[in-house]
């Protein structure tokens, strides 16, 4: 057996009737690391010897009943922009290539009071801007299904360390659809929870309105369990709602007669790949042989939500990161002369051109004169978005898109055209703009063997709903069975 | 609407950027290709509705204010790119 293959439940199980250990699935980890992780290069970090020494620690403890988590001893990847008292957290920045936060964020305290155990930092693109990873200012992360494509982004080394089982489960960050476009091109699954369920204390800000954690699974319970790890209030993020907890692994229940599915046809547009789409019309055939009822519709928001996407989040964007001035952490120039000098040639010599251009942006449509044509506008776009919604799940209770247009991509293809990239998140942005919940499952593979990825939306909190629509076609397919990870072609 | 290239310099400014010379170019270009897809939001049917600035019911979150120390001054120290004693180091701000 190897345990790497292994779901977070189906390791529980095993450590439950004592035929592994805590310490064994570490060394698994380890050793997986060890081997693969040069072809993938999906960390920033690795804690290989403190995830060995702290699986002794929490082995004991459990052993004398000190510690009675079921989720003591199970490993984590943690996405770099999560601040981990300690361990740097980089951003795959060189602005914050040595940061080290003094605290952690609170998903990451939830993790350790359940025991977990972090087997490092996960690398992304840099501040989370970007659909490839390949903005990493460190090194591209390379797809485990075929080496020479991208792993989406910007969640791409949670999404590529999950698929290539460097990590059992790992956390990511989605303020336009970075949870779940990795999660569709590395054939695993990725949920977007509602904005305001998880904490976003400790999350290194990019646009705070859209942004919220969630987790990155190999399946819909271990995605259900992780949910229910990180979700909670807290007076820290005075977004975070205060609502009743909710065990979302209670909902799995593989039923879903009569849940009435909404396929909104503009979502299925101009540059949509064919085989996606085939791919697509399957899993909708699949849902009405369970009894549902798959209807499409009009929600004529795509195109108006990814241009008002792109001016909110570069606008807040520009706002955030307006703290990275060389004063107290982070990178600071050697050539100065003045403050002046001092934050200028710290911010230019440190950020990439991706955040360049998004800062650039997001500058242009606040300043004055512009503020009314374009900040003001997306505002009210964004009001229409939700209102949209709102209608639309008076009719249906999810909704079924695909994740991205597309397959993942060849490396090096899309990095220098920004627009091209940009809209290839036509599918997932709508889902922030409006802070409704997103899951994405993989649906089947195209002719080369990439995975394709299925969407599904639900109302605000409305998690139960898609989780359980997402676990019964798992089960049904069940896609982990018939297809893995193969890391195909050689690292160009 | 065209981006000239002083414009995209004052925006740097701004921003606190600098632009080098064949950086310029390259950004004007993606600017105005953004922007000009960005201008769909103008077609948009939006007549009448307010602006949304998040997702949340617009309330206030109040607490007390009361201070919290934060202990561990070392590690917030250690990220500081230049320091003396217990203090962040700048240049001189007054001239």
């Amino acid at each position: 057996m190897d345990i790497t293959t292994l779901t977070v439940h189906e390791l529980q199980e095993k450590l439950e009737s004592k035929e592994i250990t805590i310490c064994q699935i570490t060394k698994a980890y380890v050793e997986r690391i060890e081997q693969k992780e040069k072809e993938v290069q999906a960390f920033v970090t690795t804690l290989c010897k403190e995830a060995q020494e702290r699986a002794k620690q929490i082995e004991e403890k459990v052993e004398n009943g000190q510690i009675t988590s079921k989720f003591a001893g199970i490993p984590i990847g943690i996405k770099d922009n999560i601040c981990t008292k300690g361990v740097k957290t980089t951003c795959s920045s060189k602005m914050l290539e040595n940061f080290v936060a003094p605290y952690d964020a609170t998903v990451v305290e939830k993790l350790k009071e359940e025991n977990l155990i972090s087997l490092g930092k996960l690398n992304m693109d840099e501040f989370a801007m970007g659909g490839s990873t390949e903005y990493s200012a460190f090194h591209v992360t390379r797809n485990p299904w075929n080496l020479s494509k991208v792993p989406g982004g910007s969640s791409g080394g949670s999404a590529a360390a999950v698929a290539a089982n460097l990590v059992p489960w790992a956390l990511g960050s989605d303020t336009g659809g970075s949870i779940r476009q990795p999660a569709s091109f590395c054939g695993v699954v990725g949920l977007k929870p509602t904005y305001g369920l998880v904490s976003r204390y400790g999350l290194v800000a990019f646009a705070s309105s859209l942004d919220q954690i969630g987790p990155i699974t190999k399946d819909v319970e271990d995605a259900a369990l992780l949910l229910n790890i990180i979700t909670g209030h807290d007076e820290k993020d005075t977004t975070s709602e205060n609502r009743e907890k909710v065990d979302y692994t209670n909902c799995l229940k593989k039923e879903v007669k009569n849940l009435k599915i909404g396929i909104p046809k503009e979502f299925f547009g101009e540059g949509m790949n064919e085989q996606v789409k085939e791919k697509l019309q399957q899993a909708m055939q699949t849902y009405r042989e369970m009894g549902a009822e798959v209807e499409e519709f009009s929600l004529d928001i795509a195109n108006y939500s990814l241009a008002t996407y792109y001016i909110i989040a570069c606008a807040e964007a520009s706002s955030n990161l307006g703290r990275y001035d060389g004063i107290r952490y982070g990178y600071r120039t050697k050539n100065f002369t003045n403050l002046k000098d001092l934050y200028r040639n710290s911010r230019s010599e440190a950020f990439g051109p991706e955040v360049k251009r998004r800062i650039i942006l997001g500058t242009y449509v606040l300043s004055s004169g512009y503020y009314d044509a374009y900040y003001k506008k997306a505002q009210q776009v964004r009001t229409l978005v939700k209102k949209e919604f709102e209608k639309a799940f008076e009719k249906y209770d999810i909704l079924l898109t695909p994740t991205s247009p597309s397959v993942a991509f060849e490396i090096g293809t899309k990095s220098n055209n920004p627009l091209e990239m940009y809209l290839a998140d036509i599918c997932t942005v709508s889902v922030n703009i409006a802070g409704l919940p997103g899951i994405s499952i993989p649906c089947g593979v195209d002719s080369e063997g990439m995975p394709v990825g299925m969407q599904l939306i639900g109302p605000r909190f409305g998690e139960e709903v898609i989780l359980n629509a997402a676990y019964a076609y798992e089960q049904k397919i069940k896609f982990r069975e018939q297809y893995q990870a193969e890391f195909k072609g050689g690292v160009c | 609407m065209k981006v000239s290239k002083e414009e995209i310099l004052h925006i740097a400014k701004l921003a606190n950027l600098n632009l080098k010379e064949e950086e310029i170019d390259t950004y004007l270009l993606h600017l105005q290709d953004i922007l000009n897809f960005a201008n769909i939001v103008n077609n948009a049917p939006i007549e009448g509705l307010e602006e949304s600035f998040g997702v949340n019911e617009n309330q206030n979150v109040f607490r007390k204010d009361e201070i919290k120390v934060f202990e561990n001054t070392e590690a917030l120290l250690a990220n500081a790119p230049e320091k003396e004693r217990n203090m962040f180091k700048i240049p001189k701000v007054i001239q």
